[in-house]
């Protein structure tokens, strides 16, 4: 059983309000992103569920059960950090037994649970080396066995991929969905890299400046984004926002168009090409359009379009409308 | 990257400082050896002559010489553990984020600063004095009689002065390992269940095992050759109570002028420097190790 529940949960350092106030349910079982620009404050409320931050006011319920004021070891939680924080000195199977032994298991069920996390991670031919000795993907999946050992009540994971190459990374992203499909534990996961949030996640939460913009699926959030920050923030290349006179049309102070709802060829848009980035698969072009701005089209692979071409452009798509304070009309 | 010829030119280009550093060593070396097999008193006209190893023999038949002996492993010894431990302890409490932490740990630090005869004298006059010392002071506003600290328990006073001067060394060193322990680490123990006992048995002590091998090998090297502190406070005494190789070594040259014994305790002290080197490394020396 895994529910986390925040009710107005605020932190401060000093002077700085880093979490003004948060309300945020997570259901047990479920899969929860929580994105966001860089210093929004994505692992400090992951570290305040932790337990490794104290709330300045608030509450946080785990399992139903008031854990506010609860040392971490006591929440049934477990943590996977950005840098693995394995233990250097200790063997894989020494790092993976540590909670057990800390909680005064038995030596045989010790063994067991160690041997059953390390088969499902693949980490059986690796037990005997030391942190030092493996590659970070290897180091990544001990940190994620120590994690399941104890079978907690949900996991936390602080962006565990961002020191992993991009290869590295699609196939670890697609074992931790694996994972979370066999073991149905709750699990809640910073990232900033939008990808991994869109593929994994049951739940995303959009936070800016500590304050949530949205919560929603991955599909809500990109074909109803609440606002402005929400539209901009999940999709890439980044949504276009055109202001003024066109936005005037559609009635909104701002109208915003996905790079991918926009097609080459014929319509009322004409504007000179700046880059072009053909990946084979897709064409990423930003096409200066007078009266608009740059704006950004995605198109197919095949695309023939290069560096000073004219084209026109027509929307193809939703059209998302924002009023003055930036919020989806 | 290192190809046979890069091997090559960096044997060249260190043979020269290896080569300095040889002559450096082996002269002096040498020259203790030779004196310690030859007659060679200041005080009397008879100083020529090889006498085999009868220096040798005067220090291993000297009731002195086994006590001195025994002083030098107890003093290195005790300095040692009493730094290490204290040393953990002060590092873990000024490694806390307190206010003015600047200042404390100058003043933690700050006996390294003090000479050693000068420490001594702090220590002899204004602590163990028995009319005027604090521990004097306070013995008698409690009631009892003040300690005779350098008559009655003269090796003891000294360990602990030694171990005052180097404490600020240990704790330093310890510091600044307990700065490089990733607080992530420490984190996800206490995620993982473990107390503070725990997180210090495994987590923190380990860390610190090859800080602590430096702080004893360093301190090894300097306390073997204490002399100062036992000069300004006890003379070695009473009787030869707390007197050590070092010290005794310097009766037979400035006391008694005997060059030729002098050299021979000289000559003993590097056999038993070098045995000491030789556990130490066995013991712990796999801890420098990456
Ligand atoms: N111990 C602290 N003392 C003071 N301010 C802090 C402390 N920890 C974090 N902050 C501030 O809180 C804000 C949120 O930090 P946080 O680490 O949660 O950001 P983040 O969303 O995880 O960013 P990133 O994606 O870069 O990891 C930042 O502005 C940061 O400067
Ligand atoms: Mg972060």
């Amino acid at each position: 059983m895994g529910k986390i529940q925040l009710t107005k949960v605020r932190k401060s350092f000093g002077e700085v309000d880093v979490i003004p106030g948060i309300d945020l349910t997570i259901e047990d079982g479920e899969f929860v992103v929580f994105v966001g620009p860089s210093g929004c404050g994505k692992s400090t409320l992951l570290r305040l569920i932790a337990g490794l931050e104290d709330t300045t006011s608030g509450v946080i319920d785990i399992d139903g059960k008031d854990a506010t004021n609860l040392p971490p070891a006591k929440r049934g939680l477990a943590m996977v950090f950005q840098s693995y924080a394995l233990y250097p000195h200790m063997t894989v199977r020494k790092n993976i037994a540590f909670p057990l032994k800390m909680a005064g298991m038995d030596q045989a069920e010790q063994d067991k649970r160690v041997a059953r996390a390390a088969s499902v991670l693949n980490l059986s031919s690796y037990l005997d080396r030391r942190p030092g000795q493996l590659s970070g993907g290897q180091r990544q999946r001990v940190a994620i066995g120590r994690a399941i050992v104890r079978e907690p009540a949900a996991f936390l994971f602080d962006e565990p991929l961002s020191n992993l190459d991009a290869a590295l990374r699609v196939g670890m992203r697609q074992e931790i969905s694996e994972l979370h499909q066999t073991l149905k534990t709750t699990m809640v996961y910073v990232t900033h890299d939008q990808v991994e949030a869109m593929t994994m996640a049951d739940k995303i939460v959009v936070l800016n400046a500590g304050r949530i913009e949205q919560v929603g699926s991955p599909l809500t959030l990109y074909h109803e984004p609440r606002n402005k920050f929400v539209a901009g923030f999940i999709g890439s290349p980044r949504m276009n926002f055109i202001d003024g006179a066109e936005a005037a049309k559609h009635g909104a102070h701002t109208i915003g168009i996905r790079p991918e709802h926009i097609t080459v060829g014929d319509g009322p848009w004409e504007g000179v090409v700046g880059l072009s980035e053909h990946l084979g698969s897709d064409s990423f072009i930003k096409v200066e359009v007078p009266g608009l701005g740059t704006l950004n089209v995605r198109g197919p692979g095949e695309l023939g379009v290069h560096h000073g071409d004219r084209v026109k452009l027509a929307p193809a798509g939703k059209i998302h409308r924002f009023d003055a304070e930036g919020l989806a009309i | 990257m290192s190809t046979h010829s890069t091997r090559l030119a960096a044997r060249f280009m260190v043979a020269p400082s290896v080569l300095v550093l040889f002559i450096w060593m082996i002269v002096p070396l040498a020259m203790t050896a030779y004196f310690s097999f030859r007659l060679y008193r200041l005080l009397s006209p008879d100083r020529t002559g090889w006498v085999g190893f009868n220096n040798y023999v005067w220090f291993f038949n000297s009731p002195d010489f086994w006590l001195a002996l025994t002083n030098t492993l107890l003093l290195v010894g005790g300095v040692l553990v009493i730094t290490v431990v204290l040393g953990i302890l002060i590092a873990l409490l000024i490694d806390q984020p307190v206010k003015g932490q600047g200042v404390l740990r100058i003043l933690v630090i700050a006996p390294f600063f003090v000479m050693p005869p000068v420490a001594a004298s702090i220590w002899e006059n204004l602590f163990m004095h028995p009319q005027n010392g604090l521990f004097a002071a306070l013995a008698r506003g409690l009631g009892g009689q003040p300690i005779l600290f350098l008559e009655q328990h003269p090796l003891p006073s000294v360990i602990g002065i030694v171990a005052w001067e180097w404490l600020p060394f240990a704790t330093l060193i310890f510091v600044t390992a307990l700065q490089s322990l990733s607080s992530e680490q420490l984190e996800a123990a206490e995620m993982d269940g473990a107390g503070a006992l725990s997180r210090f048995r495994y987590i923190i002590l380990p860390h610190m095992t090859r800080a602590v091998t430096v702080v004893i090998l360093i301190q090894t090297i300097f306390l073997l050759g204490i002399f100062g502190e036992i000069f300004t406070t006890t003379q070695g005494g009473p009787g030869s109570a707390s007197t050590t190789l070092p010290y005794m070594i310097f009766k037979q040259a400035i006391v008694a002028k005997d060059i030729g014994r002098a050299a021979a305790g000289g000559i003993i002290a590097v056999i038993l420097a070098n045995i000491v080197a030789y556990f130490l490394m066995r013991g712990i020396g796999r801890h420098l190790d990456a």
